[in-house]
């Protein structure tokens, strides 16, 4: 009789393989299936030119929990997260605004732009991590139960918050602000300078489609300060060799504890018989068996391409087929001769040695948007970038460095549709770098390689549906039990034995890990597996 | 007042945060920019270069030099070869710890010895009888460290000669860089690949900005001693005068410590002819030790719930800390954590403490003194075995 798993993970990104880890450290027999050559999923590093290692797709890191790192043990198996030292805000007018670590450099930096903001800032700082002390404990946990399932209740993150340590009528105000405006009426609140505004309210956006001042975006710029690098509230953080060098550490340890991990080994669909999953098909055939199937990919290629809809609930599968997608952004790597040096703060700095947004104004962003309702990607983007081999000399040759640029907006629906991608591909790499060389003018110069994904891409190249970065928006009505259906954010699907544990689960996208964790521990408390 | 370090010109044009302290008479940085931790980074994942200058340093030469080294230290300097270093510590007849070192053998009768503390007196006093010269060279060698998975290629990068890159774990070699000769050993105190470099003080500067250069593709930085502080609590290394008092200066015999009880006795030798504390050694070793130094990891969601329930999010310092604190099991004090802090590598809160020997199981559960808000609690900690953080490199 051919081999039975106790568990077949789909897809190597990093939460099935931490899902994996966790299964095969309780002693279960479990496959990790990776479609592509290497692991990582969308946390992956690959040496795309010579000497040059990219993390191709995400690039920086907050919220992989540290009890995961203890658990897995990671640092033993190669994980070193290094804390960006700096938020860099080039102006195009030569100005500039460079946010640290240290609280008076900071008040001093904003008060050339306005002493008011150079006061409030901290103040800011101080409510938003309380915040996220009442917010946290739902990406540590399942998500979860509320009697009732109205879009936008509240009641139950307000329960939730209130029981793990007393939530002020004032916090209590704030909280229910974030839950509802957009991230930039939220800041208008707080602050008066763009220089501030601007790339705040970004964080409220990414991975959506949606604009700045689009309601309920003021709650994901919470997860910027959950960002818990080092247990303290910490914020943001490279991984030294790459993110991909996190997946290559929990497939180290996964591999420790007993998995068997194989890659280039694409899953065509999952087996159902008798009303349960009983394993996958490869796309060459093979037929693999196992007692459970765990999907890491997205609901919507999970259930409406793997599994099938003749398999599932009509009602399931509308909510599904409803379950927004709608990749919005994009990512251009270079492989550059030199440093790249900013017309506003020339040479090797501080400020390189973080991340770097090209956005100088709210309505600069509201533009990309703009364009992007229409089909179009923006023209002048926001960029997030990082200069990774300043701080890690292992991803680039001595003198030589990558420069990541994430790019919003890049709508997956083009007005000449998605499949039309290919075509424009190097005319939005183009828009990227002369956007990018507005401040840094010998930015073309420098540059050895170019690798631009747009989200037709990240589709055909990595399986997010859409190109989604996060497996589905982050927006509220997409998070927490309501995520990636209401009924079904506890890891279990309609079907018998077919467990998800991707960023399309709660508590949703980023390098996190809680996905897969909670996953495991779901199904191996309730002896699923 | 602290006097300027052989790289006092250079080290004080980049410390730029002022932030100084006083190390053995010397001014020596506590970190160059308003944070340590981008040092420590650089000392975990590319290279740092810290200035040692300050340590104590002699030259033992002579006919004797093996016989009276091996006399006044617990390990068996006699079995160091030649280019070997030896760590170990130094104890008094009752075979209580007066400093911990390294001795490295340079020549068949030649050794350099480095300690903490000033020992010149003590060694002198004990040189009777014995045919050897001890030499205070504290001042004449200046020494930097250079640490991290990217030092040995910065040095093949500078180094002439030497074959610096082949360089075992514990042994040096004679090299150099900028024309200066520069004695490499293969020595540190951050748990992690690394060497230090000693050299004429009065041509310190070239080796500096020689290294500093080689340095920078490799994004190596410089760095400070509160950097070094966190590095050395992973490695689990105790230091003099915070993890344990120099007989020397002890008041009374509890506040003293034998090498046993501060985890070094891997480095004692009592099969063997007579040396300084070596029948009390050989009883204790018979008989037990009455402490134990160990390592505490703090139970994370305990110490996150306790400051939850006070409304806070934990509050940690990213520095090491150094006030002892009482550690318990089960409501009656079993001894002291001496110091320790939060490993950004491996996310866990770490201690260093010494306990009564029964406690020093791995894996059982203590609780150590945690302040918040003014008031004095206890968490959860267990007892690890040191070092927490090994990477294989260091060795390799
Ligand atoms: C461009 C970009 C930038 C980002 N930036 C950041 C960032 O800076 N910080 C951050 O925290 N997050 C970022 N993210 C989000 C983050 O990377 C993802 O949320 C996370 O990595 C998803 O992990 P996962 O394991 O849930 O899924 P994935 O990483 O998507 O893993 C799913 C795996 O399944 C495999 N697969 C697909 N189909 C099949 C099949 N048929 N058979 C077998 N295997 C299959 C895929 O190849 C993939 O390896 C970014 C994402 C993108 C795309």
């Amino acid at each position: 009789m051919a081999q039975t798993w106790d568990a077949i993970i789909v897809g190597g990104g990093h939460n099935g393989l931490v899902c994996a880890a966790y299964l095969a450290k309780a002693g279960r027999k479990v496959l990790v299936l990776e479609r592509r050559h290497v692991l990582g999923g969308a946390a992956v590093s690959e040496e795309v030119h010579p000497g040059f290692t990219f993390s191709v797709c995400s690039y920086v890191v907050s919220l992989l929990r540290p009890w995961i790192i203890r658990d897995l043990q990671l640092s033993r198996f190669g994980l070193e997260l290094i804390p960006l030292e700096c938020s860099f805000l080039p102006l195009p007018d030569g100005r500039s605004l460079a946010r640290w670590d240290d609280a008076e450099r900071t008040r001093r930096e904003i008060a050339g732009f306005s002493q008011r903001d150079s006061e409030v800032y901290p103040e800011f700082g101080q409510a938003m991590a309380q915040m996220a002390r009442v917010v946290k404990p739902l990406i540590d946990a399942p998500a979860p139960k509320p009697g009732s399932l109205h879009p936008r209740d509240l009641a139950e993150l307000l329960k939730l918050g209130k029981h793990i340590g007393g939530v002020s009528a004032e916090h209590r105000l704030l909280l229910s602000k974030m839950m509802t405006m957009s991230a930039a009426d939220f800041l208008d609140e707080w602050f008066e300078s763009d220089v501030l505004k601007a790339p705040m309210s970004v964080s409220g956006i990414i991975g959506t489609f949606q604009g700045v001042r689009s309601p309920g975006t003021a709650y994901v710029l919470l997860h910027h300060y959950m960002g818990e690098i080092d247990g303290a509230f910490r914020s943001w953080g490279f991984s030294k060799g790459g993110t991909g060098q996190i997946s290559n550490a929990i497939a180290a340890a996964a591999r420790h504890y007993g998995a068997e991990i194989r890659t280039e080994a694409a899953i065509d669909h999952v087996m159902v018989s008798g009303g349960r999953a009983t394993g996958v098909v490869l796309e060459d055939g093979t037929e693999l068996r196992a007692k459970t199937v765990v999907s890491s990919v997205d609901p919507n290629r999970t259930f409406l391409k793997m599994v099938g809809k003749q398999h599932l609930p009509d009602d399931f599968v509308t909510q599904i087929g409803r379950y927004k997608l709608r990749g919005s952004s994009g990512k251009v790597n270079l492989a550059v001769d030199r440093l790249p040096s900013f017309s506003s703060r020339p040479g090797l700095g501080g400020h390189l040695r973080g991340d770097i947004a090209i956005c100088p104004s709210v309505e600069y962003l509201e533009r990309a948007y703009d364009q992007a309702k229409y089909g179009e990607f923006s023209s002048r983007p926001y960029l997030n970038v990082v200069v990774p081999s300043v701080v890690d000399p292992s991803v680039a040759p001595p003198g030589q460095h990558v420069i990541s640029c994430f790019v919003q907006y890049a709508p997956y629906n083009l007005k000449t549709g998605p499949e039309s991608w290919p075509e424009h591909r190097e005319a939005f790499g183009d828009a990227v770098v002369d956007t990018l060389a507005e401040y840094v003018p010998d930015l073309k110069e420098s540059i050895l390689h170019r690798q631009v994904l747009t989200p037709w891409d990240l589709e055909q190249e990595f399986g997010l549906t859409e190109g989604n970065i996060f497996h589905g928006e982050l927006s509220l009505e997409q998070l927490a039990f309501q995520r990636p259906a209401p009924g079904w954010a506890h890891y279990k699907t309609p079907l018998n034995a077919l467990w998800m544990c991707g960023s399309g689960t709660h508590p949703g996208g980023g390098i996190m890990g809680a996905c897969g964790a909670l996953a495991a521990r779901a199904m191996l408390t309730g002896r699923h597996v | 007042m602290p006097l300027p370090s052989p790289f006092h010109q250079r080290t004080s044009e980049l410390c730029t945060s002022l932030l100084w302290k006083e190390w053995a008479g010397y001014y020596a940085v506590c970190s160059y920019g308003m944070s340590h931790e981008p040092e420590y980074h650089a000392v975990r994942q590319s290279a740092g270069m810290l200035d040692v200058s300050p340590l104590y340093k002699f030259d033992v030469i002579g006919p004797d030099a093996t016989e009276f080294l091996a006399f006044v230290s617990a390990r068996n300097v006699g079995k160091l070869k030649l280019g070997q270093v030896g760590y170990g510590c130094w104890c008094d007849e009752h075979g209580k710890v007066l400093d911990d070192g390294t001795v490295t053998r340079w020549g068949e009768q030649a050794y350099r010895v480095t300690s903490a503390d000033p020992s010149y007196a003590w060694f002198s006093r004990h040189s009777r009888g014995f045919d050897v010269q001890v030499k205070d060279v504290s001042s004449d060698v200046a020494a930097l460290a250079l640490q991290g998975p990217r030092a040995r290629q910065i040095l093949e990068d500078v180094c002439d000669g030497g074959d610096v890159g082949d360089l075992r774990f514990f042994y040096g070699t004679h090299s150099k860089i900028a024309g200066v000769r520069v004695d490499v050993t293969r020595t540190g105190y951050t748990g992690d690949l690394g060497y230090e470099l000693w050299m004429p003080a009065q041509e310190a500067l070239k080796v500096w900005d020689a290294v500093m250069e080689a340095g920078k593709p490799h994004a190596m930085l410089p760095l400070g001693l509160d950097a070094l502080d966190v590095c050395r609590v992973e490695a689990g290394f105790i230091l003099l005068g915070v993890d344990y008092f120099s007989a020397r200066r002890c008041m009374t015999d509890v506040q003293k410590s034998t090498p046993y009880e501060l985890g070094l006795g891997w480095t004692v030798h009592t099969k063997r002819g007579p040396f300084l504390g070596r029948d009390a050694l050989r009883r204790e070793k018979s008989t037990g030790s009455v402490w134990a130094l160990v390592g505490l990891v703090v139970d994370w969601d305990e110490l996150e719930g306790l400051y939850n329930s006070f409304g806070l999010p934990p509050q940690l310092s990213s520095h090491a800390w150094r006030t002892a604190v009482p550690v318990y099991d089960q409501g009656s004090q079993v001894g002291q954590a001496t110091s320790g802090g939060w490993s950004p590598i491996l996310k866990k809160n770490l201690a260093l403490a010494s306990v009564h020997a029964a406690h020093a199981v791995p894996g059982k559960r203590l609780q150590i003194e945690v302040t918040v808000e003014f008031q004095r609690r206890k968490v959860s900690a267990t007892v690890t075995e040191t070092p927490f953080f090994n990477p294989d490199r260091k060795r390799a």
